[in-house]
């Protein structure tokens, strides 16, 4: 039924003697949000870097479309739509939301001139898309004045701009409050009922839990979990989960829903 | 009946639902006037600076302050400052600094100079200058950029080299080139149309063409967004380097015209050409309230910059004091300005 957009299959990685990944095998669908949970130093930059063309996996195939690809660079996954909005870099933030949408690819007429209304019109049609609405900014309203939520709005504004297929959101709500994070869900939503699809990767379970479809998780380097979110009854069940494979032993006290974020971490 | 319609209406991606949100997403020029105030705010800043720096010369000596000759002096000079604020606003908003362009000014007006000297025409004599300028540009730019060497040093040692070249060839000779005044381009670009110099025309010019590419152009947006975040503009495709270069470039060509046009208001090339403008052009960068951190700045406050800078020299001595005041004025008016553009501009990073 769904056609995935991309698929790798048994990736992994080494640094010289040191394993970053080893075997992971991950899908995502088109109109899909997946979530990739996963510590510290489980493997999610390496796999992200991967996705992103930026780093050659050791061995293991990767498919676009359902074809093998061959020859994996930044440039193959720019082709195959593969966004990735990095947290922290990704916006230059004395700049208007205008120039930061068109970063690298203004509108330009005669001579390398702006077009500057049609970018206005341009960005405000990406912004409704994605839902960001605002009463208060203009398309030249600058990005330093927005707030960390509305920023990833920016940042996912510009990657549906580059005609991305599948945006990979690199912990997009890590350092956000609850209402700037659920300002990110709605964006998230909505690219969703475009028909585009999302890797969201972060290590706060809850998070990840209210907003994808489908669960990965990450654990040195090899997937300990991957589910459907109709099997996974609550957060709990994944955070219990996600003990088990940190401590396999099991440590008392340690099983409550408050203790989420320490466990994740 | 209704039925059917529903689903139509609650699309995400409806015809309704994005007429409905259109509203929301204002147009810039709503408020224009708001908004013209808040995107040159820096500028405009330097405006008041300025008529606040005049009011007071103008008080303390009215006879000379409305006579046209202390404009008309400043007005010759100035447009040689003019065709190097405004490229360095670019290199400053790149997150760079140039020091080197007083010597591509004396490097690139010497070539003038000997073509001139050597019987060619003076617009053979400019165009060969240009072209100086543009290669000094690019070496100082490649150094910097490909090189990896920090712009401030790099840049100065540059500025010590080349000098040192004219020094060393010319033996601290200077050059008169009296077959100006009867050609073409001496009449074009120097002489006086109804008592103004000509030449302010020119970088009024220059300075309305640079703020143009500064705001509405690939190459401005680009250099603001290099300034801010190279990561970023990597990240996004734009060659970082390549850009860095070219502002750098653009340097070279406005030192080599303002060297040019301060050979053309003297008929004479001296191998110090260009030495002067080192401390008040870097000056009216700063007073004119383009930020030192990069990513942000304004050519227009640049050129504001400069022509207060300029009056500050004449103003102090026209106004009776001794040539004494004016280094403690310069620094007066950078220190105002400075504190002035700290508490008017927001500051993202």
């Amino acid at each position: 039924m769904a056609e995935p957009i991309i698929e790798l299959r048994d990736i992994s990685k080494s640094y010289g003697q040191v394993y970053a990944l080893g075997g992971v095998n991950l899908s995502v669908d088109r109109g899909e949000v997946v979530g990739l949970i996963g510590d510290n130093g489980a493997g999610k930059s390496t796999l992200i870097k991967i996705l992103s063309g930026v780093v050659q996996p050791t061995s293991g195939e990767i498919l676009v479309r359902g074809k093998p690809v061959t020859g994996w660079s930044a440039a193959r996954s720019r082709d195959a739509g593969i966004e990735t909005v990095f947290q922290d870099r990704a916006l230059a933030v004395q700049q208007t939301i205008v120039r930061n949408i068109f970063m690298g690819r203004e509108l330009t007429g005669w001579l390398g001139w702006l077009k500057v209304n049609k970018e206005i019109e341009e960005a405000s049609r990406l912004m409704r898309e994605i839902g960001f609405t605002s009463k208060v900014f203009t398309p030249h309203s600058i990005v330093g004045q927005l707030s960390g939520g509305e920023r990833q709005g920016v940042a996912i504004a510009r990657a549906i701009y580059k005609k991305a297929e599948l945006i990979v959101l690199d912990e997009p709500t890590t350092a956000l409050s609850l209402t700037e994070t659920a300002k990110v869900f709605h964006f998230v939503r909505q690219v969703r009922a475009s028909g585009r699809s999302i890797l969201f990767i972060g290590h706060n379970i809850h998070h990840v839990f209210d907003i994808a479809d489908r669960f990965v998780v990450l654990d040195r380097g090899k997937v300990a979990l991957a589910a459907d979110r109709s099997e996974v009854k609550s957060a709990e069940d994944l955070i219990n989960f996600m003990e088990d494979v940190a401590h396999p032993g099991g440590l008392p006290g340690l099983h409550d829903a408050n203790d989420a974020g320490r466990a994740a971490q | 009946m209704s039925k059917t319609m529903e689903p139509d209406l609650q699309s995400p991606l409806g015809g309704t639902h994005n007429e409905a949100a259109g509203k929301e997403w204002r147009h810039p020029s709503d408020n224009w006037l708001r908004g013209f105030i808040l995107d040159n705010r820096a500028a405009l800043g330097t405006l008041v600076v300025f008529i606040v720096m005049m009011a007071v010369f103008m008080i303390a000596n009215p006879v000379v302050f409305t006579t046209w000759y202390l404009y008309s002096s400043v007005l010759t000079t100035l447009p040689v400052a003019l065709f190097v604020v405004v490229p360095l606003v670019f290199v400053v908003t790149c997150g760079e600094i140039d020091l080197s362009f007083p010597a591509t000014m004396g490097f690139a007006s010497w070539v003038f100079a000997l073509v001139v000297q050597a019987g060619y025409d003076p617009f053979l004599g400019i165009a060969a200058a240009l072209l100086t300028g543009m290669l000094l540009g690019f070496l100082v730019g490649s150094l910097v950029v490909y090189g990896g060497l920090s712009s401030l040093i790099a840049t100065l040692g540059m500025n010590f080299l080349l000098r040192g070249l004219i020094q060393i060839i010319n033996e601290g000779k200077s050059t008169a080139l009296t077959s100006l005044a009867d050609s073409w381009a001496y009449k074009i670009f120097s002489s006086q149309l109804y008592g103004i110099p000509v030449q302010i025309f020119w970088a009024i010019g220059f300075v309305v063409l640079s703020a143009l590419l500064y705001n509405r152009h690939r190459f401005g947006a680009q250099v603001k967004v290099v300034g801010d975040n190279p990561d970023s503009a990597q990240q996004m495709g734009i060659d970082v380097k390549r850009v860095r270069v070219k502002v750098f470039v653009f340097v070279g060509i406005g030192a080599a015209i303002a060297g040019t046009f301060s050979v053309m208001i003297n008929f004479t090339w001296w191998p110090t050409a260009g030495d002067g403008y080192l401390l008040p052009v870097l000056a009216s960068v700063f007073v004119g309230g383009t930020p030192t951190w990069g990513g942000i700045g304004t050519v227009v406050g640049g050129a504001i910059g400069a022509v207060t800078v300029s009056f500050i020299q004449t103003g102090v001595v026209a106004a009776g004091l001794s040539g004494f005041y004016v280094q403690f004025f310069n620094g007066l008016i950078i220190i105002l300005s400075l504190l002035g553009h700290k508490w008017n501009q927001a500051r993202y990073r």
